[in-house]
């Protein structure tokens, strides 16, 4: 398994999500402003910065919810920057939420079943029963054991410890295999105990899938991420390797020295 | 029970599909002996009550409507308090073409009004369901409101306040007489009639596209983000409802022979709303046995304490909200499941 998938040396990895000068104003506030942020395959990528930075703003303009009031979103060198969001997971990019947005009153293989449906293209058909396509079941329920889940995929969310209802979170977006992954604080509200069931689960993402990382808490980016990059006031402050960020006394005074170090600053 | 004999095999498909989950859902829209209790109570019914079959008839057309009103509201999540606008604009479709002779035969008849029914649905739907919540449920009802005073004012085709009465209906087939005296005919006609839609908002209901309308219901924010078309499948299901609530009323139409604003009326929109919160929306039967329940409720409420039997229905109602959300259907299952855990236990 683990085998699989090594980017071929010497294969140049191509940039999979790319902004120019993308900004973003509301009002007289400007939540982003001008960030020129590339993404590429196989990328792993953290977002940080403190509460107000624009980090969410940034990834609604990412997926479409969001227009921009200037610059442009390009995926895979195309602009889409006029697409809405439906056509944007369609082409690939995929995201979850910081606070669970799951079909609460559903069992956890219908969460990952709606997914599924919807991007094989099946979800506008009328006339047949959706158990007739064991096709998408089947899929699902690979998809469900592949993160632990399929011990509970009859139960409904609402009886799943947060925990792994972060996971059933993270099974919906992977259901639509993105291109580009975006993940809004997976391990936001999970016990410390149970952290590394999310953390797990992200490092089995498949390596050929870009994604990028929003968190607070240092251990999951510097365990995770390969680059990170800063936003400071809908900037970007900083961009670079794990250590190079840790090691900048610049980050470390206005974001990572606020809990004295960066494993302590948990969010 | 079946899927206990399927062996484990190395297999990695028959695997999942093996798994209880996925065998729930691969089955869930198979038929189960208890789906013919209705259909057989409704046949049994036609045996034992013949001088009740008018009644009967009404009990019919209020379950096809509340069942419309299930697929907007129970499944899509559409808030509505002006289903009777689709109810309304099916009984003057059939009422208007009856009346002025141009169009009397039944079975067609109840196309035109589920088609009429169904473009104003869509009309409306195309504005209507940009908005949610609040906004979505006064602009229902002032769609209603337009019509009823519309249909009030155009008093030279609909009769206004009086309505048109004595309509002629051609006998079903061109055999059965279709007219008030015959209601075991007008009862017959009405079941077909809500076996044919029933069984096609059932298979709406568990397709994909049905699945969809539930992942709409319970989570908005997450069916734009896995790149459903939201608005369009809301559209869709909001014009197939209305289509069926017009057909609903075209049949009212027909064997009441007459159609006046009540049609219209408000009264007419809650009471099919409550009809379908007291049997539990979102449920497919909630629409029948709410339907029962209501009409048995009003009948005894109503000989206890004729003057205000309304005051009875209304705690009711309380209660419900209260303590039973999902109405007696939804009842019936916690007491199932609480019934189930503890067998299994002992």
């Amino acid at each position: 398994m683990g085998a699989l998938c090594h980017p071929a040396p010497g294969v140049m990895s191509e940039i999979k999500l790319e902004t120019r000068a993308l900004s973003r104003q509301f009002g007289a506030l400007k939540a982003v402003q001008g960030i020129n942020f590339k993404l590429e395959t196989g990328a792993r990528h953290a977002l940080i910065g403190p509460n107000g930075a624009g980090k969410t703003t940034f990834v609604n303009l990412l997926t479409g919810v969001l227009t921009p009031t200037a610059g442009s979103v390009r995926l895979a060198g195309r602009d889409i920057t006029a697409n809405a969001q439906a056509d944007r997971v369609k082409l690939g990019i995929a995201r979850t939420f910081q606070i669970n947005r799951l079909f609460r009153g559903l069992s956890v293989l219908e969460n990952v079943c709606i997914s599924v449906a919807e991007r094989v293209g099946a979800a506008g058909s009328m006339f047949y029963p959706a158990g007739r396509r064991t096709d998408i079941i089947e899929e699902s329920m690979r998809l469900l054991q592949k993160l632990k889940l399929a011990d509970v995929a009859r139960h409904r969310i609402s009886e799943l410890p947060y925990g792994r209802q972060r996971l059933v979170e993270l099974a919906i977006a992977i259901g639509l295999k993105p291109q580009v992954l975006l993940l809004d604080e997976p391990a936001a509200g999970v016990p410390s105990a149970e952290n590394h069931i999310i953390l797990d689960a992200i490092e089995g993402l498949p390596t050929d899938i870009a994604v990028l990382i929003i968190e607070h808490d240092m251990d999951v980016v510097f365990r995770f991420a390969k680059r990170v990059t800063v936003m400071v006031n809908g900037a970007v402050f900083a961009e670079g390797t794990p250590r190079e960020i840790e090691s900048n006394p610049q980050v470390r005074d206005v974001y990572l020295g606020q809990g004295g170090g960066p494993s302590a600053a948990h969010g | 029970m079946t899927g206990a004999a399927i062996p484990a095999k190395p297999n990695a498909d028959a695997v999942q599909l093996g798994h209880p989950a996925a065998l729930a859902l691969a089955r869930r829209h198979h038929f189960r002996w208890w789906e013919a209790l209705p259909w057989l109570a409704a046949i049994g019914f036609y045996f034992a009550f013949p001088d009740y079959l008018a009644f009967g008839s009404g009990l019919l057309i209020t379950i096809l409507f509340a069942l419309s009103l299930d697929l907007a509201l129970g499944y899509a999540g559409i808030i509505t308090l002006g289903h009777a606008a689709f109810f309304g604009a099916g009984a003057y479709t059939v009422g208007m073409l009856a009346y002025y002779g141009i169009w009397s035969e039944p079975i067609t008849g109840l196309l035109l009004a589920g088609l009429a029914a169904a473009i104003i649905g869509l009309l409306s739907g195309l504005v209507l369901l940009r908005t949610t919540g609040l906004t979505l449920l006064m602009l229902t009802l002032c769609t209603m409101a337009l019509l009823q005073e519309t249909a009030n004012m155009a008093r030279a085709y609909t009769g206004g306040f009086d309505g048109l009465p004595d309509l002629t209906i051609d006998p079903v087939f061109g055999i059965f007489e279709f007219n008030p005296l015959y209601s075991n005919t007008q009862y017959l006609f009405s079941l077909a009639v809500l076996l044919t839609c029933f069984l096609f908002v059932r298979t709406l209901i568990y397709s994909p596209f049905g699945q969809s309308l539930t992942g709409i219901r319970e989570n908005l924010l997450r069916m734009h983000a896995i790149g459903a078309p939201v608005r369009r499948r809301l559209i869709i299901c909001y014009t197939i409802s209305a289509a069926t609530a017009g057909i609903a009323g075209g049949l009212w139409a027909q064997t009441n022979a007459f159609v006046n604003l009540s049609a219209l009326d408000l009264d007419r929109a809650a009471t099919v709303l409550i009809v379908l919160i007291l049997g539990g929306y979102g449920r497919l039967y909630g629409a029948f046995i709410g339907a029962v329940a209501y009409l048995a409720l009003e009948h005894f409420l109503a000989r206890v304490y004729p003057t205000a039997w309304q005051l009875g229905l209304g705690l009711l109602l309380v209660l419900i909200a209260l303590f039973a959300r999902n109405g007696i259907i939804g009842l019936g299952e916690t007491l199932w499941a609480r019934y189930a855990t503890r067998h299994r236990a002992s």
